[in-house]
């Protein structure tokens, strides 16, 4: 019995490795956690590092060559007043789509957190993750031939006898245009359907954290519904909203695709970082826009923290 | 005596399962009541029935004689501590007290002043900054007791409010919550599993199983007359003598119950005496608890019965009486109980 007892102890070669790394738990946190930080730390904070350098360069008139000289011009031609309708025509339309996309996803992501079943979650999440199974081309495609005049919406429209609704909400300055399919509706409309996952999900996982007895004793102590959502429910769900306004904002911001199919042909960062740095060949202006969603993320998650939304975490 | 909540025949079902069947009491009003019961029996639905987070399927609740099955919980002149304190993890102690005033529009520096002063009754002044995460068991338990009491609510529901606390604290919160309903006087409805707890705080209590009330009385009418088997069973230990014994001693041949601590145990038999009844069996073994020792000793006729002996002078040094020893024990006649079918 003895001997069997030695033997088991005495092992193979894994097991002596297994030993030695339990009995030294740094070196194997490093051997997982390398790969990871070398991915993270040069491959990508490397070229985010090279990208914002870069835009600290300027491009010669003439030759059309990068400067590779520390000068602020990039930046002062990115404050000119055309740029500047680029900037604030993007972040507009990232926080339209962020309310929006919060607005529609509360309550969807609500039932799905209080009311649903084991077998209505299975379908709430197939529901919201089907769509990202599909490429996102054919789905901005698909939208294209909705918003379309001889599309399915406007078709719909003319069979409500409604035609007159449409026509006015089209005639709307700036926002309207000829067609939902070239007017910033269009172009919204699609950015929020879009980006919706991104949203339900946290919100989802957030509201699902909420103990229900929390909502009873609000109750208990007298508040009604609206006082009970406003005062315990919406701060509890903030940080979720957050996480999702994250995305669906900085996804808003960096996207050139939607915007090129589905819109007026007027210019978004995206864009305007695409043809900066291809046709143009201005490296350092592509990268100064690069610069300004960053920055725009910056003070948003500065300004959110400082309001409390991450109280709750 | 006027009644705080009256339930006559109100039943509540969760799908298929009838949480509550039929149940029917009446709660006075500044009382003490508990509702004890193993976890299922309809306990805690009855309590969330009475601050209006369930609605009877039928019967009716009375809350201070008016009509309240349908009022919803924001329109009751209730409270809740709840099991697991349900305090609102953003917002700090101060927030948490002051919440059913801030609903209710009480001005900040009156709201402020108030639960300053709900957090001196429990003891808690100078943590109202803290946040919920940052307080022990016992500390979350006193601000979900204040946060219950600031609306000055009629009846206070607490829901097995001392489950999560060591024994000790246990013990200290039950002296302090007893001695909290003497001094505010209102009607505090307790459930709890805790037979001990429900014996102690009590003025009267309700033994709840499988969604009925099987007894309702003052902790000593409970202990001493329990209705039929199952009370018996559930508050204290006792013991149903095996039905030829019953027969036998009691001449009966419904089920009777004796207490374990009105057992005298003793090695020689013991003189007859009319009052007393005798019996004869031998020791299987003996647990030692510190303040008593808890014996089993079978009889001839089959079954087991358990006797506590009070450890009142130290027994080390006497020779222990060793299991497989023969035994008698004897107990008043009076102190057997017949009880009812158990339906």
């Amino acid at each position: 019995m003895s001997t069997a007892f030695a033997y088991e102890r005495s092992g193979g070669m894994g097991r002596r490795v297994s030993t030695w790394l339990y009995l030294h738990p740094w070196f194997l946190l490093l051997l997982l956690l390398a790969p990871p930080l070398l991915w993270l730390g040069i491959v990508y904070l490397g070229s985010l590092f090279s990208l914002l350098l870069q835009s600290f360069f300027s491009v010669d008139e003439f030759s059309g060559l990068v400067v590779r000289e520390f000068t602020l011009s990039t930046y002062g031609e990115l404050f000119s007043a055309a740029n500047i309708d680029i900037i604030v025509r993007t972040a507009s339309m990232a926080a339209a789509v962020t309310v929006a996309a919060a607005i529609i996803a509360f309550p969807i992501a609500y039932y799905a957190a209080r009311y649903a079943g084991a077998k209505a979650k299975a379908v709430f999440y197939l529901a919201v993750m089907l769509p990202l199974w599909s490429s996102y081309l054919v789905r901005v495609y698909a939208w294209k031939l909705i918003l379309a005049k001889e599309g399915i919406l406007n078709w719909f429209f003319a069979k409500l006898h409604m035609t007159w609704l449409l026509d006015a909400l089209l005639a709307t300055p700036v926002i309207g245009g000829t067609s939902l399919s070239v007017s910033y509706i269009g172009t919204f409309l699609v950015f929020v359907y879009i980006w919706l996952p991104y949203m339900i999900l946290p919100l989802q996982a957030a509201l699902e954290r909420v103990p229900p007895s929390v909502l009873d004793a609000s109750q208990d102590l007298g508040a009604h519904a609206g006082q009970t959502f406003r005062y315990v429910i919406l701060p509890l769900a903030l940080p979720g909203m957050v996480a999702g306004s994250i995305f669906t904002f900085s996804l808003t911001l960096g996207d050139y695709i939607i915007p090129g199919i589905v819109g007026s042909s007027r210019l978004f960062i995206g864009q305007a970082v695409f043809l900066h740095q291809g046709t143009a060949g201005n490296i350092p202006m592509a990268a100064a826009f690069s610069v300004v969603p960053i920055v725009i993320m910056g003070i948003y998650l500065t300004v959110a923290k400082r309001l409390g939304a991450f109280d709750a975490l | 005596m006027a009644a705080a909540v009256t339930f006559e025949s109100v039943s509540h079902h969760f799908a298929h399962v009838r949480a509550v069947d039929r149940v029917s009491f009446e709660v006075v009003d500044g009382e003490f009541f508990s509702m004890l019961g193993p976890s299922g029996s309809g306990k805690t639905t009855c309590l969330r029935l009475i601050a209006g987070f369930e609605r009877p399927q039928s019967g009716t609740i009375l809350l201070h004689g008016a009509a309240a099955a349908h009022l919803p919980p924001f329109e009751r002149d209730v409270n809740t501590v709840f099991q697991d304190y349900a305090l609102f993890p953003h917002m700090n102690v101060m927030g948490n007290v002051a919440y059913g005033l801030m609903v209710r529009g009480v001005t900040r520096t009156e709201r402020e002043q108030r639960a300053g002063e709900m957090l001196a009754l429990v003891k808690l002044d100078g943590l109202a900054d803290r946040r919920p995460g940052q307080l022990s068991g016992g500390q979350r338990q006193r601000v979900a007791l204040a946060r219950a009491l600031i609306n000055h609510p009629r009846v206070l529901l607490l829901d097995e409010p001392l489950g999560a606390l060591d024994l000790k604290l246990r013990e200290q919160m039950q002296i302090e919550l007893k001695d909290l309903q003497r001094r505010l006087r209102i009607t505090f409805i307790y459930v709890t599993h805790d037979q001990e707890e429900a014996l102690s705080m009590s003025d009267r209590l309700a033994v709840f199983n499988e969604g009925r009330i099987e007894q309702i009385g003052t902790p000593e009418q409970i202990y001493e007359h329990p209705a039929n088997r199952f009370v018996a069973g559930f508050v204290g230990v006792s013991n149903v003598l095996p039905p030829a014994v019953a027969k036998q001693l009691a001449g009966t041949s419904a089920a009777v119950s004796i207490r374990p601590e009105r057992i005298r145990l003793s090695e020689q038999q013991p003189a007859a005496e009319q009052t007393h009844c005798r019996i004869e069996g031998t020791l299987v073994d003996s647990q030692y608890h510190g303040a008593a020792t808890r014996l089993r000793v079978a009889l001839p006729a089959g079954g087991e019965l358990t006797v506590v002996r009070q450890n009142q002078r130290s027994r080390t040094g006497e020779p222990a009486i060793s299991p497989g020893a023969q035994v008698w024990l004897s107990w008043h006649r009076e102190d057997m109980q017949v009880l009812g079918d158990g339906a």
